[in-house]
């Protein structure tokens, strides 16, 4: 079975059945050994699960890495109020494509992993959010969450353990901003999609006005694995603080694209060099967004470091959703930091100004740039608009934007000057809004 | 419960100390101490999404900066709004705010009380950067009196939220994302059938949201603003009329949370224009013995009249029409006045709606079925109502009274021209001249209560005050100030030097008066001592 690529460097825990249709069957999945850790979680009690979560060090897959265990335990305990588990497969941060995958290739693997979130955290319900463009996913999904219906895995009195959790697929209509935690929760509520201001903390305060947590789609998926197998057997890999393994999703010229699992601490160079086969047509590399739009690009001599939370960070970068986005030498570092900018500007829900002004005012004077109509002051009044936007808004879509400009403007001066210099763009005329 | 003490909290800001219940947002705390807090979208009616990102201010001990607006108090807290972090993220957020507004101050009739212009001016950047071209969107007209300049909009969203929290339709909705956002109307018929839009002008903090009915017609440095209470029905919202060269421009609400919280309807807001009125009457008028009206001045006619008074007291053939947009005062020292003469009839007509017009978001408020400021003033003095509910007929009596017959502020403009001809003395006291009016023996020219001191008595029985918006024309004084000379003429009371004294007298009279004074309604108003019944057939739903 080649799911598009196997590479022997990688650990499949997640990824074991990508690329093998049988598992996306329930008896397929029961046949592979799933809904065993669902069941085993049953028997173990909730506190228990937690537990376990919180030993095996799982740090949330959706960006922020924030412990998957401790987030669960500040569920209220007995608040006779119904709990929500809300699974995000929004998946909507540019270069990031790993959820899809999980979804397609796994449904089960992510509604077994949900079933025992609900069940660790008390929630009567799980709310799979996903994005409306995914629509050969969302059919996967809901023909399995049926199928999980109809086997007594999900719904009344599950695997006859006398807990009862329905699980409900809903689809988005395509917003970034619904990713987030809490403008997902809007969203699902039928109201606009725009993050809500905390606190009050979705743990106290979440969809519907009940206590809720918020997974996201290969968090959940994870889940299953550690309650079958241990704590202990998770941390094989990975290091102390990011143990585990964990889905990279490599784009851009590369000779390999696509999702690759390896143990959290890999090392970048290594990944495209080895896992991905390289930089494409012998060219040389220029640039590596380590883990989505959202985090600063790297130049290529920045490069060996290894891939775990805090390794990425020191290098100035963060993992975020481990999406790497490579670019060669032939790349227009400008216009691929004006596309991006201009996608926050797209996507700001608007609520915020800072946000809802900035994202589009870089845009514009990345336009004129790019345009060659630029000056040396224009980079300058970037980074300070740019900091004026970060920390300044109710969720981090505004610090995102400011992202690419600082780090392109930091690694790659010389291609925003290169642009300034008389006659660089003669005639040139703004980019199309 | 009484004795209950409620919980405080103790907190710093800006160095000065305050105490505050538990549960107060900081910004709330921070005008306890004096320290404004610049905000948009917080209006202290309506929710707070915390999203304009004005009121971000530094507390101790957190990493960001926090919008003041929904961060509660905390025992000890230290919050600054003038450290470097605050300050700046306040200059770097103005700026932002103004990368696509229009800056057509000079055309835009909130200029001069417009909150992005005076926050600018306190701490915005000094220069402007942007070179980029600026969005543009064009006027939208939303129905009612109400236009939308989409390109000043700065989606402070307090519009959208008045509608959905205070008149409970959502009318009004944020439509597209991002900076293509702008405020729009559902369906066709936007905010035509609203009764109470008009706030939404008034809370916009920019020019984004503009009157039709105000527009162009004055810059708001030349209008004068005066404290009062709206005439248009018996809630007595708390008004401000604003006025330019001596005609009112518009009528705006003024916060009073035990009447009105900040909001007042359109209909208040809309009928104005009568105050303007040009046809007044400016002299005292007495008929000479040719039978002509002839214009004299103050002193003759309250002499002459005063001898004729004096003459026929005791007669008990006394008519008496009172008036329920004029104030207490005024009418109250009618009622002195009737009884000083020995028993007669009191009557007044009043305006009715079909309906009361509820305010969904703040339940003591609605337009009441009575269209007049002091129908519950004028049932204490003992005024009988008369009349339709379009104020009309009802004067029949009063039309053929033979002995001494006086109007107080009705218009009469609906009665027959030999309307009290047949009285032995019919004495006018007013502000219009109408055909039945100038059978009087004495027309004497009253102020408006745009012209005047005095108070209303709303509904619920509150005595509130008004102060004068504008010049009276001519001779025309207030009625409390020629009913109290003509009492004094007979010996009834001192003359009362303001309208102070004047509802002094009425608590001598009156038991619901009793003990109050200017100085106990202050200008919140208050209660009357006596339990309100309520007239037959005047029964209002609560």
């Amino acid at each position: 079975m080649a799911y598009p690529y196997r590479h022997e460097k990688e650990t499949r825990v997640l990824s074991a059945h990508f690329g093998d249709p049988e598992a996306r069957t329930f008896a397929g999945w029961r046949a592979r050994g799933g809904y065993e850790g669902l069941k085993k979680a049953l028997e173990l009690g909730r506190d228990e699960v937690i537990e376990i979560v919180k030993a095996s060090g799982l740090r949330g897959r959706g960006g922020a890495g924030f412990p998957t265990g401790l987030k669960w335990s500040f569920m209220p305990k007995d608040d006779g109020k119904p709990h929500y588990l809300l699974v995000n497969a929004d998946e909507s941060e540019p270069g990031a494509f790993k959820d899809r995958e999980l979804i397609r290739w796994t449904p089960h693997q992510v509604i077994e992993g949900a079933l025992i979130g609900a069940y660790a955290i008390r929630a009567v319900h799980v709310y799979i959010y996903m994005r409306g463009e995914f629509f050969e996913p969302a059919q996967i999904l809901a023909r399995a969450i049926e199928e999980a219906y109809a086997n007594g895995v999900a719904g009344k009195d599950i695997m006859g353990s006398g807990v009862d959790i329905d699980v409900t697929l809903h689809i988005g209509a395509g917003a970034y901003i619904c990713g987030e935690e809490t403008g997902l929760m809007n969203s699902l509520e039928g109201r606009r999609g725009q993050p809500r201001v905390k606190p009050p903390f979705p743990a106290a305060v979440g969809a519907f006005g009940m206590p809720t947590t918020i997974n996201n789609v290969e968090t959940v998926s994870t889940v299953s694995h550690i309650i079958k197998n241990g704590a202990e057997w998770y941390r094989q890999w990975g290091t102390e603080k990011s143990p585990g393994t964990k889905l990279f999703n490599v784009s851009g010229h590369v000779v390999r694209r696509g999702n690759f699992e390896l143990p959290l601490g890999f090392n970048l160079k290594e990944l495209i060099y080895d896992v991905c086969g390289g930089i494409r047509d012998g060219r040389k590399l220029k640039a590596v967004i380590p883990g989505g739009s959202s985090v600063p690009i790297l130049s290529a001599d920045e490069i060996d470091i290894p891939l775990d939370y805090e390794g990425v960070a020191q290098a100035g970068s963060m993992l975020g959703t481990a999406s790497v986005i490579v670019m060669d030498d032939r790349t227009n570092i400008v216009k691929t930091v004006r596309r991006m900018v201009e996608f926050y500007a797209h996507e700001s829900c608007g609520q915020c100004t800072p946000c809802r002004e900035g994202t589009e005012w870089l845009a514009k004077i990345m336009r004129r740039i790019e345009a060659g109509q630029g000056t040396e002051a224009d980079l300058d009044t970037m980074l300070e608009l740019g900091k004026n936007m970060t920390g300044t808004t109710i969720c981090v879509l505004s610090d995102s934007a400011a992202v690419p400009i600082a780090s392109s403007i930091k690694r790659f001066r010389e291609d925003y000057l290169a642009l300034m210099r008389p006659g660089s763009r003669e005639g040139a005329v703004p980019a199309a809004v | 419960m009484a004795n209950e003490q409620k919980e405080t909290v103790t907190l710093t800001i800006n160095g000065v100390q305050v105490t505050v219940p538990k549960g107060t947002r900081i910004i709330e705390a921070a005008e306890e101490a004096g320290v404004g807090i610049p905000h948009y979208c917080y209006h202290p009616g309506l929710s707070a999404p915390a999203m304009c990102r004005m009121c971000l201010v530094e507390v101790e001990g957190m990493p960001k900066l926090t919008p003041a607006c929904v961060t509660t108090v905390a025992e000890g807290q230290v919050v600054n709004t003038e450290s470097a972090k605050a300050t700046a993220a306040r200059t770097g957020v103005l700026e932002f705010y103004l990368a696509n507004h229009p800056l057509d101050c000079p055309i835009c009739d909130q200029a001069g009380e417009c909150k992005l212009q005076d926050y600018v001016h306190q701490e915005g950047r000094k220069h402007g950067r942007n070179l980029e071209p600026k969005r543009v969107f064009g006027r939208d007209d939303f129905g009612g009196d109400i236009l939308y300049e989409g390109s000043r909009c700065i989606m402070c969203t307090r519009c959208v939220r008045f509608m959905r929290e205070i008149e409970g339709n959502e009318a009004l909705g944020v439509v597209q994302r991002g900076n293509r956002s702008v405020i729009d109307t559902f369906f066709d018929d936007g905010l035509d059938s609203s009764n109470w839009a008009g706030n939404i002008v008034d809370i916009c903090p920019v020019g984004a949201l503009i009157s039709k009915d105000f527009l162009h017609k004055a810059r708001s440095w030349d209008l004068d603003h005066t404290n009062s209470i709206c005439p248009s029905c018996s809630q007595g919202c708390n008004i401000r009329i604003d006025t330019r060269d001596n005609l009112v421009q518009r009528l705006k609400p003024r916060a009073n949370p035990a009447v009105n919280s900040f909001w007042m309807c359109d209909y208040g807001r809309a009928n104005y224009e009568w105050m303007n009125r040009a046809d007044r009457i400016e002299a005292p008028l007495v008929r000479d013995a040719q039978g002509k009206l002839v214009a004299t001045d103050w002193q003759q006619a309250v002499m002459q009249l005063v001898e004729r008074l004096q003459a026929r007291r005791g007669s008990g053939q006394v008519t008496v029409v009172g008036s329920p947009v004029h104030a207490n005062e005024d009418n109250g020292l009618l009622a002195v006045l009737l009884k000083a003469l020995g028993a007669g009839t009191a009557l007044f007509r009043s305006a009715r709606a079909e309906e009361e017009i509820p305010c969904f978001g703040f339940s003591k408020l609605a337009r009441r079925r009575d269209l007049a400021a002091n129908v519950r003033g004028l049932e204490i003095f003992g005024f009988t109502r008369t009349g339709d509910d379009a104020a009309t007929g009802g004067l029949e009596t009063a039309a053929a009274a033979k002995g001494v017959l006086i109007v107080l502020g009705d218009e009469l403009a609906d009665q027959p021209a030999d309307f009290g001809a047949d009285a032995d003395l019919f004495v006018y006291l007013g502000e219009y001249l109408s055909p039945a009016a100038r059978n009087a023996h004495f027309v004497l020219p009253l102020t408006t209560f745009a012209e005047q001191e005095g108070t209303f008595t709303n509904h619920e029985g509150r005595a509130q005050r008004f102060w004068p918006a504008l010049q009276a024309p001519g001779l025309a004084r207030p009625a409390w100030q020629v009913l109290g000379v003509v009492l004094a003429g007979l010996e009834v009371s001192q003359a009362p030097a303001s309208a102070a004294d004047a509802f002094l007298i009425l608590g001598e009279h009156f038991a619901e008066f009793r003990g109050l004074s200017y100085e106990a309604l202050g200008t919140r108003g208050a209660l009357l001592n006596e339990p309100i019944k309520l007239a037959a057939g005047a029964a209002e739903v609560e």
